[in-house]
């Protein structure tokens, strides 16, 4: 018994050892810019970088703007599968896992070629096009993560008797959807809001490959050219990645108190 | 709830006629921006600019630059899947059934959540701070211990250090999905196998990893599909100086390097088709595997 917890705590410890050396060693080096003594230097001058504002404040928009088109996308459909089409389930859990499968350089490698300049529906020829299909690609990745928390949301809720109460008080169906609906699954269609928040938010190769300017892209030009600032980049991003992910579980515990049992 | 196939009909009758609105956006949205450009690329690698059918582009595949940066992808996604899983079980079944306080197991859990989506450009920069000629460890190394790292050969921008740097997120998966089978080992059978004699060698070699195989296969595939389509991390890391499939599809777009959109197409669909057949691997050893854990 005692050697089994020994073999235990040497697992975790060896893997402790690698997961924190490598956190600890950007942490390190973010803060040495200035010679002999360890400083704040590099974030300052991160932060500071109207580059750095620029690109971050768009890929923070860009996410936000994402989740949304991924709410309207996701939770009419998830409810409707589940209420009046339940035959089509199966075509959608496929189509919402593709994004998974496929991997992202060749779905966006596949908007270059549809949506050129020379086709029919021209997206990267304007600005507001361009920027529209990285919503639309970044939407399509945030997708099987989306569509996966709501329906697990949905599946907490009688969602036939709330429909019908709702009806019978003189609701239509989009505020069905917008006033009962969303509101008994918003603890699930956070977590997938933060998850995917955290995805899009440093993503490089959509934006690098459609042209787009954003957090991503801006993050590997400071690597290509500076010491210190990518580490102290890479801080921030590990701190909004682990932000989301702590938000997700703070969401999930608060959901256990205020779903009803069934 | 009535089962699917007793509703399929009653789904096509006028009056959810509203609910198919519903659910047209989605239809609409996932045509076009997933299945058309993915069809586009499917259908361009078997096609030459003439727009007739053809190989050629295929073949293009088989030269040897080409074979090269598929096979580096390949062996880089293999020994960071075999080299994942292997460590993230090991964790896994540390923190399940090796007697450790609950608390450490949790903050595991949740370390392995952060850790499995802490990828890309962060974590390629991490790993150049801490294995890079100048990082934390490389200088540790020599300052304590008198290892010259880089002396040794070792190099971060390298297939060596892209393993390591891939490995921080493959364990963490590996522990995410195989902790759940693990604690789906019920005590009972371990009690049954040791009443009937078993030793703990025989428990694992004749009941635990007869069940706990199609999972550990199929977060195999898995693991395998998640490192070959990484393109962020090789690219921050490495620039464009390691080979691998990924980056030289980025390098096709980009128009870098000799600008053949077909040969794109043919990289391209040979992508796919790779992670198509480890993600088909890895749900139809999933269907499996949820026999057992319920």
């Amino acid at each position: 018994m005692t050697g089994k917890r020994i073999c235990s705590w040497l697992a975790v410890a060896l893997g402790g050892l690698y997961f924190l050396l490598p956190l600890a060693g950007m942490f390190d080096f973010s803060m040495r810019m200035k010679r002999g003594e360890y400083s704040f230097e590099a974030y300052r001058i991160v932060l500071a970088d109207p580059q750095f504002q620029q690109t971050f404040g768009y890929s923070v928009l860009l996410a936000l703007l994402t989740i949304v088109l991924g709410i309207l996308l996701v939770v009419p459909t998830a409810y409707f599968v589940r209420l009046k089409l339940p035959g089509l389930r199966p075509i959608i859990e496929f189509i919402t896992l593709l994004p998974l499968v496929i991997p992202p350089i060749v779905i966006v490698f596949g908007y270059i070629r549809i949506y050129n300049t020379s086709s029919v529906l021209p997206l990267t020829g304007t600005w507001l096009g361009t920027n529209l299909l990285l919503l639309f690609g970044y939407a399509t990745l945030a997708l099987p993560y989306m569509y996966r928390s709501v329906d697990t949301g949905l599946r907490t809720i009688d969602i036939a008797s709330l429909t019908e109460a709702a009806q019978s008080l003189g609701a239509g169906w989009a505020r069905v959807l917008a006033v009962v609906i969303l509101p008994n699954v918003f603890v699930s269609v956070l977590s997938g809001a933060f998850l995917t928040f955290a995805i899009v938010i440093g993503e490089y190769v959509f934006a690098a490959l459609l042209n787009v300017n954003s957090f991503g892209p801006y993050m590997v030009w400071m690597g290509g050219n500076r010491a210190y600032e990518p580490s102290a980049l890479a801080v921030v991003a590990f701190a909004i990645t682990w932000a989301c992910m702590g938000l997700i579980q703070l969401v999930t515990r608060f959901s256990r108190y205020s779903t009803v049992r069934r | 709830m009535t089962t699917s196939a007793a509703i399929l009909p009653a789904a096509l009758r006028p009056r959810h006629l509203l609910s198919w609105i519903g659910v047209a956006p989605f239809f609409l949205f996932a045509t076009l921006f997933l299945i058309l450009p993915t069809l586009n690329i499917v259908i361009g690698a078997f096609r030459n600019p003439q727009g007739q059918v053809t190989l050629d582009n295929l073949g293009k595949l088989l030269s040897p630059s080409i074979r090269s940066a598929f096979w580096i992808s390949v062996e880089l996604s293999l020994l960071t899947a075999a080299l994942g899983c292997l460590l993230g079980f090991l964790i896994a079944a540390a923190i399940t059934l090796g007697d450790l306080p609950r608390s450490l197991r949790n903050s595991i859990l949740t370390f392995s959540g952060v850790a499995s989506n802490f990828a890309g450009v962060p974590l390629a920069f991490a790993f150049i701070a801490t294995l890079g000629r100048l990082g934390f460890v490389t200088m540790l190394l020599r300052n304590w211990f008198g290892i010259n790292l880089y002396g040794s050969g070792f190099s971060i921008v390298s297939f060596l250090g892209l393993a390591l740097t891939y490995l921080y997120f493959q364990i963490p998966l590996m522990v995410l999905i195989i902790t759940p089978a693990l604690e789906g080992l019920r005590r009972e059978w371990r009690e049954a196998a040791e009443s009937l004699g078993a030793t703990g060698a025989q428990y694992w070699q004749l009941v635990a990893l007869p069940v706990l195989w199609p999972s550990l296969l199929g977060t195999l595939a898995l693991l395998f599909a998640n490192a070959f389509g990484a393109v962020a991390t090789a690219i921050a890391l490495t620039g464009s100086s390691l080979s691998i499939a990924p980056i030289v599809l980025f390098a096709q777009i980009r128009g870098d390097v000799l600008n053949d959109p077909h040969l794109g197409y043919a990289i391209a669909f040979g992508m796919i088709l790779l992670t198509a057949i480890a993600n088909g691997i890895y749900i139809l050893l999933r269907m499996r595997a949820e026999r057992w854990v319920k």
